[in-house]
């Protein structure tokens, strides 16, 4: 099968076709962007300086190498934790134009709503796996609110067939992790319901 | 050899092996991890741990962190009480941290609490945290360290039950962790659980349970059991490689215990992702070095 890859500026219909547990890739253009930065634009109401209309931002957090000059190396980056985001997503969404968000693990049903609303998707890069997706960055283009330290500043990145990504929500609104949940919550229920037989020690 | 020369050698040494753990996981980890992989059937789960493992070699290949969360550093210390830099040993490890940021390089995870501002440094206020053990009459120190990751075993969770919820009322606090948060921890895990008598008592014992090797199991029996117990009914859930669904969820589980009030049962779990970055060093008294977690590894090469 071919390599489905998504170029940014990213339109909605270049969504139209991608489905939950689909595996994509990026060219173009993606932006560090995570907790504070997500704060900063919703409840604080500062406009973010990099303008991710039709593009990407990723959960995350990288490790930089300053080369002098504003210029900067890509040493490891992967994905954080994005439900720590959800409580901003669907505004952040609405307010930017963003279109591809990239990070770990699922999101919730504010962040489904605005994926199916404003057409955008989330996708997983396999969490740990910093090394190749650091390989995937052609160079770091700028870096934005350099006040927060290494992990959150806004780094935008060049990147080539950055992936593979996990589609975990896409632009129906429909949730990879939500149905895996279920599954996974039939499963526990049974499996409580043997491992207590054997641990009454209290008699 | 003088103090001062002492103390430089021996932040020298952990310096270095803070940066190479950072970029290798230890032996006992890449073993189950391979075990893991290679029960997997599903296409999607087959391809991560490929992505998985192509990292790992990367990041070997290339000198660079395989992830880049490099943690919150913490020492789990057993120090004889005749360790000749027994006094020394919290700031040079505190030096080591910051040598290491630089060499390997690791990422800035210390902001400081109220002020609010990264340190830059990946040291500040009780960073990196030094839990320790005295060890009476011995000349030795025996060192844990762990990178310990904001995805996965700082949010830790505990909780005091009453003793009417029974060992029963563990098996489900772990299980609910496991569905509730465990998709997003980054599986297969290694699940610490502490069983102890209140919630600071199980949460380091829970933490602790991360330094064990894997494949050793607790002392006592029936703790032993229940590990095994939790080992198969968590790998029955079936989260799989990043929680995308598999025939495994957890690398193993850990119960750590101590006794408890009459009147609770304390309980804590802690998890460690799949880059479960421990290691394992111990120094005798001239500061001659072994390192058990990784095998064959060369810090002066």
């Amino acid at each position: 099968m071919a390599k489905k890859i998504l170029t940014t500026p990213i339109k909605a219909e270049d969504l139209e076709d991608i489905r939950i547990g689909d595996v994509i890739y990026l060219t173009g253009h993606i932006t560090t962007c995570r907790d504070v930065a997500h704060r900063r634009l919703i409840e604080g109401g500062r406009e973010l300086p990099v303008d991710v209309n039709g593009g990407a931002i990723l959960h995350a957090g990288p490790i930089i190498r300053p080369l002098g000059n504003d210029k900067y190396e890509m040493v490891s980056v992967g994905p954080t934790t994005s439900m720590r985001m959800e409580k901003f997503e669907k505004e952040f969404i609405k307010h930017t134009g963003v279109k591809l968000i990239v990070g770990k693990g699922g999101m919730g049903k504010e962040t489904m709503e605005g994926c199916k609303i404003y057409k955008a998707l989330h996708c997983v890069f396999p969490a740990g796996c910093a090394v190749i997706a650091a390989k995937c960055v052609e160079e770091i283009e700028s870096a934005n609110w350099k006040d927060l330290g290494m992990p959150e500043t806004l780094w935008t990145c060049r990147v080539h067939e950055l992936g593979p990504l996990i589609v975990s929500i896409d632009a129906n609104g429909n949730n990879l992790f939500e149905k895996n949940k279920v599954i996974f919550n039939e499963r526990k229920e049974k499996v409580s319901e043997e491992i207590c037989k054997e641990v009454r020690f209290i008699k | 050899m003088s103090n001062q020369q002492a103390v430089e050698k021996m932040t020298d040494i952990i310096a270095r092996f803070l940066d190479y753990s950072g970029k290798v996981l230890p032996d006992d980890v890449t073993k189950k991890l391979e075990e893991l992989r290679d029960a997997e059937t599903g296409e999607l789960a087959k391809s991560i741990y490929e992505t998985m493992f192509k990292n790992q070699e990367l990041a070997k290949e290339l000198n660079r962190p395989s992830c880049q969360d490099t943690g919150a550093i913490q020492f789990f210390v057993k120090c004889g009480t005749k360790f000749p830099l027994i006094g020394e040993l919290e700031t040079l490890l505190k030096e080591a941290v910051i040598r290491a940021t630089k060499r390997a390089p690791l990422r800035h995870n210390s902001v400081e609490t109220f002020d609010e501002y990264n340190t830059g440094l990946n040291v500040g206020k009780d960073i990196p945290s030094v839990f320790w053990e005295i060890v009476p009459d011995c000349d030795t120190c025996e060192i844990d360290t762990y990178m310990a990751g904001g995805g996965c075993t700082l949010p830790g969770r505990a909780m005091v039950l009453m003793p009417g919820a029974g060992y029963e009322g563990v098996v489900n606090f772990v299980l609910d962790i496991m569905t509730s948060y465990g998709p997003n921890a980054c599986p297969p895990l290694l699940v610490g659980v502490g069983v102890g008598t209140s919630i600071e008592v199980a949460s380091l014992q829970s933490k602790k349970a991360l330094m064990r090797p894997l494949g050793e199991h607790n002392p006592n029996e029936r703790a032993a059991k229940l590990e095994r117990l939790l080992e198969d009914g968590i790998n029955k859930i079936g989260l799989g490689p990043q929680g995308m669904i598999g025939n495994s969820s957890v690398m193993g589980v850990h119960v750590e215990n101590s006794a408890r009030h009459p009147s609770v049962i304390g309980v804590a779990v802690n998890v460690g992702c799949w880059s479960h970055r421990k290691g394992h060093i111990i120094f005798d008294k001239d500061l001659n070095y072994t390192i058990t977690s990784h095998k064959g590894v060369e810090l002066y090469g």
